[in-house]
């Protein structure tokens, strides 16, 4: 008797929890509802799926998507897996091809691993764009990217020589090693690395921190420890900066090793403020967000198509074409933007 | 009473056939589909049912090993990474020139070797605890992936390998028709055959079964080569799905596949629980885990709701068997009484 109640209760237990979920959820597609009978066409579904869950970046972007989204009356499903993996993305492709989403923004773990999925979803009619970090051209229909590589990698590099005067050893801390956009600027990095004027610059790692402050933090550790003479830390991330920069600062390092990169202002504040990171760059998550969700938009109502030439008016942003790539075609946001002791103040509140 | 007779088979019972926890399971599953087709308006249909399998199923293979595993008191950590082991020596024989059927078959002995490998540590050093050893390997089987691969990711497959992953014979995908092939051979092997009985009888008394000359050592030696096989079986299967591997691929699988095993009702106290159990669990798991995904909840939702089942599930079945035994001492009192 004891264990039937028992079990009973469990089972109670488990269906409140489900039902409280359920329960929130339709509370929300009635609100949606609502919004949609003032909308253009029967409500649209577009969906984003980040890297994975608790990023600072990736929630900023998400909600530049949700944004254009909800300003066009549709409704916005945010999603990320809570390991930067392809297998969790994956799932949750398949979950938004049974929900018969409209368009499917994906930000990649992996450049070639989502391609079969995603030709599923292409093949049951759902637009599929990337963003941020890029799926080979097979699977996508459009990538919308920031800025260009090129310019990323370079003033990078740029920057650092001036913090160390031209001269010193130098590493980089990555996302994962099979992020496509963190990969493609490293390699711009490389290639300005050969310009005479950097002579006296030795890139001597490239060190991965999976985007994980954890991780992030001992891989900063052990360049620490590996190289003794370093001079500068390039982190093309935005938990690799904020984690090498809180890493210098408890070290009591700052003016011995130089942190820059590509960080939000909010979280790197403090360190440009106490000189360990004198500056950095950034583009805005919010629009790059909101273009995507702009460019889904367009696709969904067949506007574009994603071909080279493809011209289009993004709310606010202002117009933008589509430009061909090495491999697909793609949408650029701008250039990258410098944050520094001068401007941080009204940036960190931001975003 | 001048003979006693030891009645073995025990008289059927409509009651403890019914308190069985595999009808609980079934229980949940039908609940879980009675839920799933009311928040989502997109779960009740054959596509999206069928479907969900492709996504769940791929690690299910090596629940099969690792139910025997535990039912011997023994566990194995290491098969995620052999799983990303076999993954990534087949991508890489294949890119140096094999053929893709070598390469397959490369993928499938690579991973009954790194098995076999973890069952021989065992046997050969007895002291030794199955999570140490398979720890070890844990580390040593993706440490080699990666040196292999070195960060990159590797594929280019030809096309009739994406079969394995999305494929459907007739309209049943490929991976299921498989799965439910190799369960019903997995539920004959574990119930009906000598070999199984022998699985329980090591995990109910590891030495009593070693003095009564079941041959403890090899039975553990080909459970484990089998759970190393059966990796390589779920690398192929993520492999095709994913159309390139990389080193990091399978991550945490083996904490996936035990709370499988454990929701079924094996009990980890060795000797208990059944084949059929944690194969039910692996659709309650499943398709709880898609429906959520259907209506969108937060990836950390997800891991609660999880976690919560697995608390009850352990907590009920241990309950179960503790209950039973009560039982049992309570009769037996009972007999001599009288």
């Amino acid at each position: 008797m004891k264990k039937f109640s028992l079990l009973s209760f469990l089972m109670l237990v488990l269906l409140t929890l489900l039902v409280a979920c359920g329960g929130e959820e339709t509370g929300s597609d009635e609100g949606n509802g609502d919004s949609d009978g003032g909308g253009d066409d029967a409500g649209e579904r577009h969906a984003i799926i980040f890297k994975s869950t608790g990023n600072p970046f990736g929630e900023k972007l998400m909600e530049g998507f949700e944004d254009a989204i909800t300003e066009a009356g549709d409704e916005a499903i945010l999603r990320a897996p809570e390991q930067p993996t392809v297998e969790g993305q994956i799932q949750i492709i398949e979950e938004l091809i049974s929900q018969q989403v409209d368009s499917i923004t994906v930000v990649g773990n992996d450049y070639d691993g989502l391609e079969p999925v995603l030709t599923k979803a292409k093949d049951r009619g759902i637009k599929v764009l990337s963003t941020d970090s890029a799926v080979n051209g097979n699977s996508r229909m459009v990538h919308v990217n920031q800025a260009d590589p090129e310019a990323i990698g370079r003033i990078q590099i740029e920057a650092v020589a001036e913090m160390i005067d031209n001269e010193g050893q130098i590493a980089v801390l990555s996302a994962t090693s099979q992020a496509s956009n963190q990969n493609l600027w490293i390699e711009w990095m490389q290639k300005e690395l050969e310009k005479s004027d950097y002579d006296n610059i030795e890139l001597v790692e490239v060190a991965y921190g999976d985007d994980l402050r954890d991780k992030s933090v001992s891989e900063t550790e052990a360049l620490l420890q590996s190289y003794p003479d370093l001079k500068g830390i390039i982190a093309p991330t935005t938990v690799g900066i904020a984690a090498a920069s809180k890493v210098i600062t408890d070290k009591g390092l700052q003016g011995e090793v130089v942190v820059t990169g590509l960080g939000l202002p909010s979280e790197m504040a403090e360190y440009i403020e106490n000189g360990v990171s004198p500056w950095m760059y950034l583009w805005n998550p919010i629009e790059l967000g909101y273009l995507a969700g702009y460019t889904a938009n367009m696709l969904v109502a067949e506007e574009i198509t994603g071909e080279v030439g493809d011209t289009f008016e993004a709310g606010d942003l202002g117009s933008y074409e589509v430009t061909e790539t090495e491999d697909g075609t793609e949408v650029l946001l701008g250039d990258p933007f410098r944050f520094d002791a001068d401007n941080i103040d009204e940036w960190k509140d931001v975003y | 009473m001048s003979t006693r007779t030891i009645n073995n088979t025990q008289e059927f019972s409509w009651k403890r056939f019914f308190l069985q926890w595999e009808w609980m399971l079934v229980a949940l599953i039908i609940i879980i589909f009675l839920i799933n087709s009311s928040i989502s308006p997109y779960f009740l249909n054959y596509l999206s049912i069928s479907d969900a399998t492709m996504t769940f199923l791929d690690k299910a293979f090596i629940v099969f090993p690792m139910v025997m595993i535990m039912i011997m008191r023994e566990i194995d950590i290491s098969v995620g990474s052999t799983v990303a082991l076999s993954s990534v020596v087949m991508a890489s024989l294949y890119n140096a020139g094999l053929p893709m059927v070598l390469a397959i078959g490369a993928c499938l002995l690579v991973g009954a070797l790194c098995g076999f490998f973890n069952g021989f540590l065992l046997v050969k050093y007895r002291q030794l605890s199955a999570v140490i050893v398979t720890l070890s390997t844990m580390i040593l089987y993706r440490g080699i992936a990666y040196m292999i691969l070195e960060d990159q990711s590797a594929g280019e497959f030809p096309t009739w390998f994406s079969f394995f992953g999305w494929g459907y014979i007739g309209s049943v995908p490929f991976i299921l028709v498989l799965f439910v092939v190799m369960a019903i051979g997995a539920v004959l092997l574990l119930q009906k055959t000598v070999f199984g009985r022998r699985v329980y009888a090591i995990g109910s008394n590891p030495t009593a079964s070693r003095f009564s000359g079941v041959k403890v050592d090899k039975i553990k030696l080909i459970v484990f080569t089998l759970a190393g096989l059966m990796a390589a079986i779920t690398a192929i299967f993520l492999t095709s799905r994913m159309g390139s591997t990389r080193p990091n691929v399978a991550n945490m699988y083996e904490l996936d596949v035990i709370a499988m095993v454990a929701l079924g009702g094996i009990s980890t106290a060795g000797g208990k629980g059944k084949m059929l159990g944690a194969i039910l669990a692996v659709f309650v798991i499943g398709y709880l885990q898609y429906g959520l995904g259907l209506i969108n909840i937060p990836a950390q939702m997800l891991l609660i709701i999880i976690g919560v089942l697995l608390i009850a599930s352990v907590t009920v079945t241990n309950l179960r068997v503790k209950g039973k035994l009560q039982k049992k001492k309570s009769k037996k009192k009972v007999k001599k009484a009288s």
